[in-house]
């Protein structure tokens, strides 16, 4: 419970020191003291040194994944801020009232990974979207920023009314908004009547967890709002925002997809090709690198979906994997691409020969999100693919995935390509060296993860 | 630890190379470290216990760190180590821009390949298969011809679909194995079902098709041997088109025994069908460069089918043939790569009468084509010798299917020789002067190495035994 609490009262601290502070870089400071107190305090708890607890009647279940899960996803918000906190300040201006929506955001995803019931889902997902639909638009004057705002948050009510309905039909069935109980009664019991009840509520709660992880075919919002947006807040909705969905869509269906049957690997298989053929394909044809990488996001959840098609040990240690991986490299490589001035192919060409730390730490991010071996990303697919393989007999997909992943290569070294073997004088903004001794020690990371993942599974288990 | 400082000592040296300021310093340093890693090599192949290491790595996955060197990873071993050094002083003379990045480049590349020669995990196997990879592509897309960058993206997306593929197998079978395990042994003794052989033998024999490469998925082969940096071709056909037949001897055989019997029969028309159809384009072909990656499809055919042929000549023969056809390939690129440096063509239609003008090269180039026609004599005669034995007992017309390509192979290296070396001199040659000493040295060392095992090719033989006889082991 420390992460949520912390993570409310540090946002109404960080929404007041833009007050007190006249100084932007005082907020980005305080806003990284902020983040490690908050790392701090999720700690304390894993480790039971120190928590809050309050009675909430089973609507909340803290265990160690969940917790895990939520530093990794607060330790990725901590290296955002410390890669792109220039470019915070620079989204607009009321650089304390984003920080303090990146609190609220992390709120959000605290309680998404801790939710025990329905209702709590539901909190948690709008605590998590609502500060972002504001982030969206922060650019104010810019109008692909106001459409982009504006269209996630029509399709951010859509979804959620979506998901209601499916709660109030789930809890007609079964009479409770816990997600065991659901799991538990009547369609077990035999009572087909409310069984079709429970049915429909889920399949809804399917669909609306789709539209928030960006599965096709529910994923028509995401390349409009993550180029619409200012390019430092994608970097954060393509990452914590999505990997904090991901383990909800995965603690929501880990007891209940048995319900489903048999045609819960056939859904799920169906919405995987389908996110998997209409991230990479797509993401083959865009001229924009900020736009490919909204695309290059649907691909990816297209394999972070595998942990929900096996469900097994391989899934939940996969998923961990991915997301740091997945966190690191995006993180990366738009830090990276905010600081090149056009955001077209032709924009990067020749950004080794002007910068080749960012064309260095750059490559390093597209491997790992493309999945060669020695660096993170590998590993994360490595652990879904093998997920799969160990629930059962279905390789044909798993092969599917794969043609995919090496379409991804594709729209992943053009970038590559452009800038080290084209010619070109690229623009970029101001570069400190304090930045590029960042992009280092991430790049390193991603290695690291690569050779040795178990640094970060050990410690999960420890 | 001899095994892995054959991994460490390229690896240390090239990532030393990248921060190195001059080019020359680089540059000498490569040719350093490369002579280096062949004394090793040479120790290792020289040594009569076995030469293991092994390591912790993925507990949880039942990876380890295992290095393992048999008869056939110290042959090829030695291959890798014998090129470098070849190589680097062929191409001394030659100008690279950012010449340090090459280098390293260069001898990252060999950490990967000794890695794949050297592992005995499958997993590791794979990481360093890709390894091997990276920089190459790296290398002929920076330092490559004009349409560098289209082609060597092809070679790259094909290779890597077919690593993955072959990932998708190594899983299939890793969770039949007992207990998990991704070690050489427990692949080994894994007890598939027949579907499960058949599907699995499939996913990995196309990622090693691709990177010999077969018919029909040699279609990346020309382009990129044809534009990539001469330096780097002698790499990729020298000695990266032998990882996937010795991953073929490594792991596809002993995994999958009985699908490797059963699909044999196809896998070897695919491969003299190749070596047809490659024959018969290299005879039409202008561009030396062009020449060679084509013939080269045809010898690489040939090891193919010969090791699917299930004899103990065919298996014995291939193995000998991936060192011989390793050398005398660079031979013949190191000749290319002098004709295009010093005349600035490739095209046999524009040379002529280099004997009078490079009387030494012409020797050696005589020497190097012979070799590629497997005369008797040469080192690689035997190996075709051998190979043709086994095809033959397995099955005749396909033994002469095969033989037609020999005699097409002396049709086309014969008719480069005449059209290169003899004749009237060409304008374009009438300003050629011979190789300097660096390359004469590389190339003498490589025409010592193909008369010495071709008159004697016993210890080549005898490395190998043990290779072969593990091979014809009963399950």
């Amino acid at each position: 419970m420390n992460a949520i609490i912390f993570s409310a009262v540090l946002g109404v601290v960080m929404m007041f020191s833009g007050i007190i502070l006249r100084n932007k870089s005082a907020v980005t400071t305080t806003a990284i003291v902020s983040l490690l107190v908050l790392l701090l305090a999720n700690l304390c708890n894993i480790y039971s040194v120190f928590s809050i607890n309050i009675d909430t009647h089973g609507l909340l279940h803290f265990n160690k994944f969940g917790l895990f899960f939520n530093s990794i996803l607060i330790a990725a918000a901590l290296l955002f801020v410390l890669l792109s906190g220039k470019d915070i300040e620079k989204a607009g201006a009321n650089v304390s009232d984003y920080y303090a929506l990146i609190f609220f955001v992390l709120c959000g995803t605290s309680i998404l990974t801790s939710f025990n019931g329905l209702l709590m889902l539901f909190l948690g997902i709008e605590i998590m979207t609502i500060p972002l639909y504001i982030l969206t638009g922060a650019d104010k004057r810019n109008l692909k920023s106001n459409e982009a705002s504006l269209k996630y948050f029509l399709m951010g009510c859509f979804s959620t009314g979506i998901m209601l309905m499916g709660i109030a039909l789930v809890y007609g069935a079964t009479g409770s908004f816990s997600l065991n109980v659901a799991a538990s009664s009547p369609a077990s019991a035999g009572m087909p009547a409310s069984s079709f009840l429970q049915m429909a509520g889920l399949i809804l709660l399917f669909v609306s967890m789709c539209f928030k992880v960006s599965a096709a075919p529910f994923h028509f919002w995401t390349p409009d709002v993550y180029d619409g947006a200012p390019s430092v807040f994608t970097s954060f909705m393509a990452t914590i925002v999505k990997a904090a969905g991901f383990f909800a869509f995965l603690n929501l269906f880990e007891s209940n997809a048995q319900l489903l049957g048999p045609t819960w690997k056939l859904l799920m298989s169906f919405v995987i090709i389908a996110t998997l053929l209409i991230g990479n394909i797509t993401a083959v044809f865009q001229q924009s690198i900020k736009r490919m990488m909204a695309y290059s996001s649907i691909a990816q959840a297209g394999f972070m979906l595998f942990a929900l098609y096996s469900f097994n040990d391989l899934a939940k240690e996969g998923i961990l994997l991915y997301a740091v991986a997945y966190c690191l490299a995006t993180i990366g490589f738009f830090a990276v691409l905010i600081k090149v001035k056009d955001y077209t192919f032709d924009g990067f060409n020749g950004l080794a020969k002007t910068q080749p730390v960012l064309a260095f730490s750059a490559t390093v991010f597209l491997m790992s999100l493309a999945g060669i071996p020695l660096t993170a990303g590998f590993f994360a697919k490595y652990y879904m693919l093998a997920s799969v393989v160990k629930s059962g007999g279905s390789l044909w997909i798993v092969v599917v995935a794969v043609l995919f992943a090496a379409i991804s290569v594709y729209y992943y070294f053009k970038v590559i390509q452009a800038m080290y073997f084209r010619e070109g004088q690229p623009e970029t903004l101001e570069i400190t060296g304090s930045f590029k001794t960042g992009l280092v020690l991430v790049a390193a990371a991603v290695i690291l993860v690569g050779v040795l993942p178990s640094i970060v599974l050990n410690w999960f288990y420890f | 630890m001899i095994a892995l400082l054959l991994i460490l000592i390229p690896l240390a040296a090239g990532l030393a190379s990248f921060a190195m300021q001059q080019g020359s310093a680089a540059k000498k340093f490569s040719l350093l470290a490369s002579v280096l890693t062949l004394a090793l090599a040479l120790a290792a192949v020289g040594s009569s216990s076995a030469i293991v290491y092994d390591v912790a790595w993925l507990n949880d996955l039942g990876s380890r760190f295992s290095l393992k060197m048999d008869g056939l990873s110290k042959l090829l071993a030695l291959l890798t180590a014998v090129s470098y050094p070849l190589i680097f002083a062929a191409v001394y003379n030659n100008e690279y821009k950012k010449p340090a990045s090459f280098y390293g480049l260069m001898l990252l590349a060999q950490a990967g390949l000794m890695g794949v020669f050297l592992a005995a995990d499958v997993l590791l196997f794979y990481f360093f298969w890709e390894l091997a990879l990276i920089p190459v592509y790296f290398l002929s897309s920076i330092w490559g011809g004009e349409k560098r960058i289209a082609v060597t993206f092809k070679f790259f997306v094909y290779t890597f679909l077919g690593s993955l593929l072959m990932l998708a197998g190594i899983l299939l079978v890793y969770f039949q194995t007992t207990g998990h395990s991704f070690s050489m042994e427990a692949f080994y003794q894994v007890k598939l079902s027949g579907t499960q052989q058949t599907v699995a033998f499939w996913l990995f024999f196309i990622a090693f098709a691709i990177k010999m490469p077969i018919f029909p998925l040699h279609t990346w082969q020309p382009d990129a041997y044809e534009q990539s940096p001469t330096a780097t071709t002698m790499i990729l056909s020298g000695v990266m088109v032998k990882m996937g037949l010795f991953a073929v001897v490594r792991w596809l055989l002993p995994i999958f025994p009985q699908a490797a019997l059963q699909f044999g029969n196809v896998i070897m028309i695919l491969s003299v069908v190749g070596m047809l159809y490659a024959s018969l384009i290299a005879i039409r072909q202008d561009d030396i460069k062009r020449l060679i990656a084509y013939s080269s499809i045809a010898h690489i055919g040939l090891m193919c089918a010969a090791l699917f042929s299930g004899s103990k000549s065919g298996a014995e023969g291939a193995m000998i043939q991936m060192f011989s056809h390793g050398i005398n390939v660079i031979g013949m690129w190191i000749i290319a790569d002098q004709i295009e440096q010093k005349l600035g063509t490739r095209k046999m239609s524009e040379l002529g009468g280099l004997a009078q003008k490079a009387p030494a090269m012409a020797i050696l180039l005589v020497v190097m084509a012979l070799a590629n026609i497997a005369l008797p004599l040469t080192n690689a005669f035997i190996g075709e010798f051998l190979m043709f034995s086994g095809i033959f007992q397995y099955n005749m017309w396909m033994a002469a299917a095969a033989g037609i390509s020999i005699i097409l192979a002396a049709v086309y290296t014969l008719n480069m020789v005449q059209k290169v070396i003899y004749g009237a001199i060409s304008p374009v040659s009438a300003n050629a002067a011979d190789i300097s000493g660096n390359v004469k040295l590389a190339l003498i060392i490589i025409a010592v190495v193909i008369i010495v095992f071709g008159v004697f090719p016993q210890p080549m033989i005898d490395l190998t035994k043990d290779t072969v006889a593990g091979l014809f082991v009963k399950k």
